[in-house]
């Protein structure tokens, strides 16, 4: 949670954005886009496009030739964003995404970083250690499952297409969707039907 | 523009520390500087983030996905574990 804004900051920020559009940097309604597109940027996004890839295999491959493609094909807003990457889980091999030099985070899908994302514990330990990292969460990883931590250090932003659980044969996209938390596609949880 | 390594090639970081010779804005972790990999795949060309963190006119680079061995870089690490990460293709050379 970050602090309330306060009355200054509030105030000089109204100066920079009239400061702006005085200019010819912005305008009002590209403004208006943006926050709407900001406000939009949730783990939903990017649950949705799971639960499709687990559906119909079509879609899968073209979400993993393409993430832009499929964010773009369930309405988000991807103009001006960077390229988003689809990393695909398989009985074999997990992946985990961190960025150790800042924190890039595929945003227009998964909405805002976890405060644990950007910390320095996290950014460190999870390249050292990563089974110890998951296995604290209370995902321990089996032995013969390879896992790959992707470091998004440049122009690309990573989500996970995890594994589908097994005992959901038969279920909606909606109920598909509802399995997907933002930490399972960031790769530190894995989907988990309810008890 | 041609990339000069395709899928598949080992590749070695270069051993390289511009931050000691001034200010820099350097998209290489330090953890894989000197160390070994494998070209995963190409990912495209983007602006040098070197030249663009500076405002200077910046030069597509080619941008791979190099993939590491976890154990060799920490020990730590178990052998089955790999790190994927991407390196512009200034920051390789054939290993």
């Amino acid at each position: 949670m970050s602090a309330p804004a306060r009355t200054e900051s509030l105030a000089e920020l109204e100066r920079l954005v009239a400061a702006l559009i005085a200019r010819g940097h912005i305008t009002e309604a590209e403004l208006a886009t943006q926050q709407a597109s900001t406000d939009r940027a949730s783990p939903e996004n990017g649950a949705r496009m799971v639960a499709r890839a687990w559906l119909n295999p079509e879609w899968r491959a073209m979400m993993l030739n393409s993430g832009t493609k499929a964010a773009e094909a369930i309405g988000v807003n991807m103009v001006g964003a960077p390229p988003l990457g689809v990393l695909e889980d398989t009985p074999g091999r997990h992946h985990i995404v961190v960025c150790t030099l800042c924190s890039c985070y595929p945003r227009a899908v998964l909405g805002y970083p976890p405060h644990w994302y950007k910390s320095f514990s996290y950014r460190s330990r999870v390249v050292r250690e990563p089974r110890a990292v998951m296995a604290e969460w209370g995902h321990p990883l089996p032995d013969n499952v390879e896992l790959r931590v992707v470091d998004s250090t440049a122009d690309f932003r990573w989500m996970v297409l995890p594994m589908r659980p097994a005992g959901t044969e038969g279920w909606t996209e909606d109920q598909l969707a509802a399995l997907i938390t933002r930490d399972v596609l960031v790769g530190v949880a894995l989907p988990k039907l309810p008890a | 523009m041609t990339p000069r390594f395709a899928p598949g090639t080992p590749v070695l970081v270069k051993n390289d520390w511009p931050e000691e010779r001034g200010p820099c804005h350097i998209r290489t972790p330090h953890y894989l500087r000197g160390r070994s990999g494998r070209v995963e795949r190409v990912l495209g060309a983007f602006p040098n983030p070197e030249d663009l963190a500076f405002a200077r006119p910046a030069e597509k680079r080619v941008l791979y996905h190099v993939v590491f061995d976890q154990p060799a870089i920490f020990t730590d690490g178990v052998p089955t574990d790999h790190l994927l990460v991407e390196i512009f293709e200034h920051w390789l050379e054939a290993a």
